[in-house]
């Protein structure tokens, strides 16, 4: 057993826990739970946790049901949210009963695609903004709390201390955060998390998205990353901003270029331009994803890229002078309602794909795009993102480089059971309909 | 191992000894505390030769900054003035016997396991069941959030650059990059909470320092 291990088992025993949750993640990306106690622990580290994985979205099918949750003893964290009882929990990648790496495991599929940045010399690092809102319960009509706009601070957002326990919890659990604030829409949150290696990370977003949950409830609301909740206001987004370091070196900076950005980090942006239609529908995946890319709400639709432009798809940040290490990428069209290690995955895949094969940048769209006419748009060479879901999924069944980084099984079910989310949708007669065609039709 | 040499040119016998300890050798032709050449290094090896007094007092100004390892090479008849020089780790008497330096190198720079409590104003780090606690309470970390805490306690004041860190604490078989330390200091800083967290002191474009 490793001295990471021994140092969970020691700690456990010395904060006498109680319970320690196994974490791992469905294909959606919700997050899973087995509770174990302490006397089991050293078993689970030794060989795994057995589970029923024909239970888990996305897993196993019947006859292939057992599977095995190995812990990550590196994100062992006490839970700061639970006073009574001590519980803590540790993330696991999951394997088949063969000890083989399972490859529906999204957690897996993440680790086999940063091997291959790894194999090319690259660290992958990522910062998300995770967009949300507060509401007063899960019904079906949401009900804001506040009618506070972006940056507010007056008695208007009452959501502060929400936003500040949230916060102190997340700290505690080592996720530092960057900054957070009241964003444009009424009752609508924004917390930064800070860069790390998009493994670590992509725990943190899952840890992130309980955190905030949980803290709400405590208050006696609900939080939700529900992509596009109000229909006239802006969604909830992820931003991701991303970066390849070579070592201690960003591999996205070079001095003397516009924006401080390399020949690797132009290659890089070409590639998620290029595969941007083909990551979709793993970085929007729910039907509601594709409401909030829509005009006029400060989402991305265009695949285009520039420096300071928000109507971007992809962004160059600016860069404080002496800060190389700061040059990234912003990804923007992804909503916190992704599976993380999957939209990493994606992500990573298509930047790496343009590094590879040395896709050409095309030029920076510096104008407002929406303001651009259809002709303008085409003579700019600037395509639309999928408009639905459904042209999402078609765009992803084309790409060989998705189903790469994906891997097959993950690719296959994902595919099958979205497709079975947009047949629902079809069948729905919505609200819409009945009001502006049952009077005149 | 990395061994700064004052003067910069050595004599024979310690050339000798640091050749056969294997260690690389990097001259610190003045004694002050801002050379990186020092800073950078793993111990400071001083021969007093014909300059004791000079050599001696200006060791003294800088050994508590420095914080490392002292060992010292001197005649016979200088030994005396050594009386009363803070810092001073070991030393060696001309003719220098090259296994014995070899010898006392390694002694210097293997690492005892620490096993007392580590304390700084109210966080107390308790080697013997690798906990943590803040005024009292427990502060949950993770097994390198604590190596890295327990050694910038264990040693403060001095600067540490992030390769430093990475070799000291993660160990060198450790691949991940300079970014890993960053990315756990702001962890602990995090964790300390907002009062405690500049405890931490970054050093701009050298690395960090606690306390």
């Amino acid at each position: 057993m490793n001295k990471q291990a021994e140092y969970v088992l020691r700690t456990v025993e010395e904060r006498r826990i109680r319970f320690v949750r196994l974490w791992f993640t469905d294909v959606q990306g919700f997050l899973k739970s087995v509770s174990i106690g302490p006397t089991e622990l050293e078993v689970a580290f030794e060989e795994g946790m057995t589970f029923d994985g024909s239970a888990i979205d996305g897993y196993a099918r019947i006859q292939e049901a057992d599977m095995l949750a190995k812990p990550d003893p590196s994100t062992f964290q006490v839970l700061p949210w639970r006073n009574e009882e001590q519980v803590a929990r540790m993330f696991c990648d999951i394997y088949t009963p063969d000890g083989e790496p399972f490859s529906g495991d999204p957690r897996i599929v993440l680790k086999r695609n940063l091997e291959r940045a790894s194999e090319m010399g690259y660290i992958f690092y990522a910062a998300p903004e995770l967009e949300f809102f507060y509401f007063k319960d899960s019904g079906p009509v949401p009900e804001v709390l506040d009618r506070g706009g972006y940056f507010d601070l007056t008695p208007l957002d009452v959501a502060q201390e929400y936003r500040r326990n949230t916060i102190n919890a997340l700290e505690h659990m080592g996720i530092p955060i960057e900054h957070s604030h009241h964003e444009v829409a009424p009752s609508q949150h924004e917390i930064i998390v800070r860069y790390t290696d998009a493994l670590t990370m992509a725990d943190n977003i899952m840890t992130s998205r309980l955190t905030v949950k949980e803290v709400a409830l405590q208050h006696g609301i609900y939080a939700t990353f529900m992509p596009k909740p109000l229909e006239d206001y802006d969604g909830s987004g992820m931003h991701l901003h991303l970066s390849l370091f070579e070592g201690d070196v960003n591999a996205f900076h070079e001095s003397g270029t516009p924006g401080g950005m390399s020949k690797v980090g132009q290659a890089f942006i070409a590639g998620l331009l290029r595969h941007a239609a083909e990551l979709t529908a793993v970085t929007n995946q729910w039907v509601n994803s594709y409401k909030r890319l829509v005009a006029g709400f400060d989402a991305p639709i265009y695949i285009s890229w520039a420096r300071n432009n928000q109507s971007a798809l992809v962004r160059v940040p600016s860069v404080k002078k002496g800060k190389p290490s700061s040059v990234r990428v912003e990804y923007r069209a992804a909503d916190a309602a992704c599976n993380p290690y999957l939209a990493l995955s994606v992500i990573l895949a298509a930047g790496l794909a343009g590094i590879r094969e040395g896709y050409e940048l095309p030029p920076e769209v510096a104008a407002d795009i929406h303001r651009l006419t259809p002709a303008e748009r085409a003579a700019a060479g600037v395509k639309r993102l999928p408009e639905t879901l459904s042209e999402a999924l078609d765009t992803l069944e084309r790409s060989e480089l998705m189903a790469e980084a994906l891997g097959e099984h993950v690719f296959d079910w994902f595919l099958r059971n979205k497709r079975r989310e947009w047949d629902r949708f079809q069948h729905h007669v919505s609200q819409f309909e009945l009001e502006t065609y049952l009077p005149v039709l | 191992m990395i061994v700064a040499v004052h003067p910069a040119e050595s004599s024979e016998g310690v050339a000798d000894g640091l050749a056969l300890g294997g260690a690389t050798v990097t001259a610190a032709p003045d004694l002050v505390p801002e050379d990186r050449r020092i800073n950078d290094s793993d111990l400071l090896l001083v021969e007093l030769g014909d300059q004791p007094m000079r050599r001696l007092r200006e060791l003294s100004r800088i050994v508590e900054s420095i914080g490392l390892p002292v060992i010292v090479v001197a005649s016979v008849e200088h030994l005396l003035l050594m009386e009363g020089v803070a810092g001073i780790s070991d030393f060696l008497m001309t003719p220098v016997d090259p296994l014995e330096l070899r010898l006392r190198l390694q002694r210097l720079t293997i690492t005892e396991p620490v096993d007392h409590l580590v304390e700084f104003k109210d966080l107390e780090l308790n080697p013997l069941n690798y906990q943590a606690s803040l005024a009292g309470d427990p502060l949950d970390l993770t097994f390198m959030e604590y190596e890295l805490l327990r050694f910038m306690v264990d040693n403060p004041v001095r600067v540490w650059s992030r390769e430093q860190l990475l070799s000291k604490v993660w160990g060198y078989e450790y691949y991940g990059g300079a970014r890993t330390v960053d990315v756990h200091i702001r962890r602990l800083r995090a964790k300390l909470g907002e009062e405690r967290s500049s405890w931490i002191t970054t050093v701009r474009s050298v690395g960090y320092r606690f306390g």
